[in-house]
């Protein structure tokens, strides 16, 4: 409803607000009146009125005006194709590149997630006086720059659902990666992603790397139960693979084959969120840890390397060469990579350099791993390998 | 319609010891008289400028009871307004856009200002 007041009106603060009012209003006259025959036409048709009622208001002189051009707006808004439209508008605006990254993620989570600014706040650990800063700063730019209620041109859209797509995949990372049985919240965050995924596939059924991040995210999600074990970190290797999620792999799959599909159908060559889904269901699809499919899981990194040539994708890459090729081989391109800041980097090579008998630089490692993460399951998960280390 | 004011942001060597006979600056000046060409064809124009070096400003102060006219501009910056265009465009994706083209065409950064509304 926020997303079709938005485009009606131009303006998030009176949509957002003539929402809520009307919001209020059907909780005090429907327990009283009952419930009218077509609840979500009553809200809208209420809202509608309230906003115009606060554009009089605020406007007098252009009031008159405004208000006849929006009563005869001849836009039907009952049926849900324009609801859908309206919603996929309201995400490019919401993820407009003209807004900072943070504010673009606290936008999406508000407008389109409905997530109070309260929950939003606890979520990334910053004050609610922050977050509604951030907030009210970005609505204020959306209006005063006017940045269009509008889903981008052809030619534009492809980058234009990059920036999308990565606000609701770093929504997802941040409930799943710090989630360890921390805060409840951050869970719901994850969540909250797939659910913002499913809209946008909704929304872009053709799209190749929308359905890969999808895919992605639920394969992800469906191991979370079994990630954290006694408060500890579980590797991929060690986790209890009856306690992941069956719905979510078999949903997952059924992405992947769809993209791997049309990818052979002469579609797109798959991005990065495309190759990252398959990568986790050449795991999801191993019976045990023994059985994983590692030279496909090479093949896949060595694709994304290409398109996106960065040390992070080159550490996990390494990874996968320590199970084709063998730790040492692994070692000596981990070891030329610039990530001396980033936890994974050392608790890669420590594993590597324990995997090669090297305790005393495991050890180490191990240290600069520890020293370097904040995750408790995960340093729980260091201390005790570090422990194990033959003397 | 909405005007957004596009700001180029020059340095002292934009000014000091450039040849102007190069082929890069040359290129640079063809570049910028054929956007702005498109800018009229197409409409968007309402006015551009360049400036000189910001040597040449003169700040005025007529907040107090007499004008005070001190040399010099507001403040010494690394990077300052060496140029400007003023749009009249929809919306800022399609001011992004513009922005874009002009930026590649004067071989500048550029940003994006809307104008406030007319007070109604």
């Amino acid at each position: 409803m926020v997303a079709s007041l938005a485009r009606r009106f131009g303006d998030l603060d009176i949509a957002e607000d003539a929402a809520g009012e009307a919001l209020v209003v059907a909780l005090e006259r429907w327990p009283a009146d009952g419930i009218p025959p077509n609840p979500g036409g009553w809200l809208t048709t209420t809202a509608t009125r309230r906003a115009i009622d606060r554009i009089r208001r605020e406007n007098q002189r252009d009031a008159k005006h405004q208000a006849a051009v929006m009563i005869a707006d001849p836009t039907p808004h009952e049926p849900t194709g324009h609801v859908e439209d309206d919603r996929l508008r309201l995400v490019f605006t919401c993820c407009h590149p003209a807004l900072a990254p943070e504010a673009r993620v606290a936008l999406t989570l508000r407008l389109l997630g409905g997530l109070t600014v309260a929950e939003i706040a606890r979520a990334f650990l910053v004050p609610e006086t922050t977050m509604a800063q951030r907030i009210t700063r970005a609505k204020a730019k959306i209006k005063a720059a006017r940045i269009p209620f509008r889903v981008p041109d052809a030619d534009d859209v492809t980058d234009r659902l990059g920036a999308v797509l990565a606000v609701v995949y770093l929504v997802f990372n941040e409930g799943y990666l710090s989630g360890a049985g921390a805060d409840p919240l951050r869970s719901d965050l994850s969540d909250e992603a797939i659910r913002l995924g499913r809209l946008l596939r909704q929304l872009l059924p053709d799209d190749g790397e929308v359905a890969g991040l999808l895919a992605l995210m639920l394969l992800a999600d469906a191991r979370s139960a079994s990630r954290v074990a006694g408060g500890e970190l579980v590797t991929l290797g060690e986790q209890d693979r009856s306690g992941w999620d069956r719905d979510r792999i078999a949903e997952g799959h059924a992405l992947v084959r769809e993209c791997l599909a049309r990818v052979a159908g002469g579609g797109r060559a798959p991005g990065r969120y495309q190759l990252l889904a398959a990568v986790n269901a050449v795991h999801t699809d191993a019976p045990d840890a023994r059985s994983t499919d590692w030279g496909q899981v090479l093949r896949l990194y060595d694709q994304l390397l290409a398109i996106e040539p960065t040390a992070i994708v080159a550490l996990n890459r390494a990874v996968a060469v320590a199970e084709v090729d063998g730790p040492s081989v692994a070692l000596a391109l981990v070891d030329g990579l610039d990530l001396d800041g980033y936890h994974a980097w050392h608790a890669t090579r420590a594993d590597l350099l324990r995997r090669l008998g090297r305790a005393a630089e495991a050890r180490s490692a191990y240290d600069a791993a520890l020293a370097a993460t904040d995750n408790p399951a995960e340093s729980a998960y260091l201390a005790r390998r570090r422990a194990q280390l033959a003397r | 319609m909405a005007q957004y004011l596009l700001s180029v942001a020059s340095t002292e060597a934009d000014y000091v010891g450039v040849d102007y006979s190069s082929p890069e600056i040359q290129q640079m000046f063809a570049d910028t008289g054929a956007f702005n060409d498109r800018l009229q064809a197409e409409g968007h124009w309402v006015f551009a400028g360049g400036l000189t070096n910001l040597a040449d400003a003169t700040v005025v102060d007529a907040t107090g009871t007499e004008p005070v006219v001190t040399d010099g501009p507001f403040a010494e910056t690394k990077e300052f307004l060496g140029g400007f265009w003023i749009i009249d465009v929809p919306d800022l994706d399609t001011a992004l856009k513009l922005a874009a083209d002009g930026s590649k065409a004067c071989q500048g950064k550029v940003e994006v200002r809307p104008f406030q509304s007319e007070p109604s």
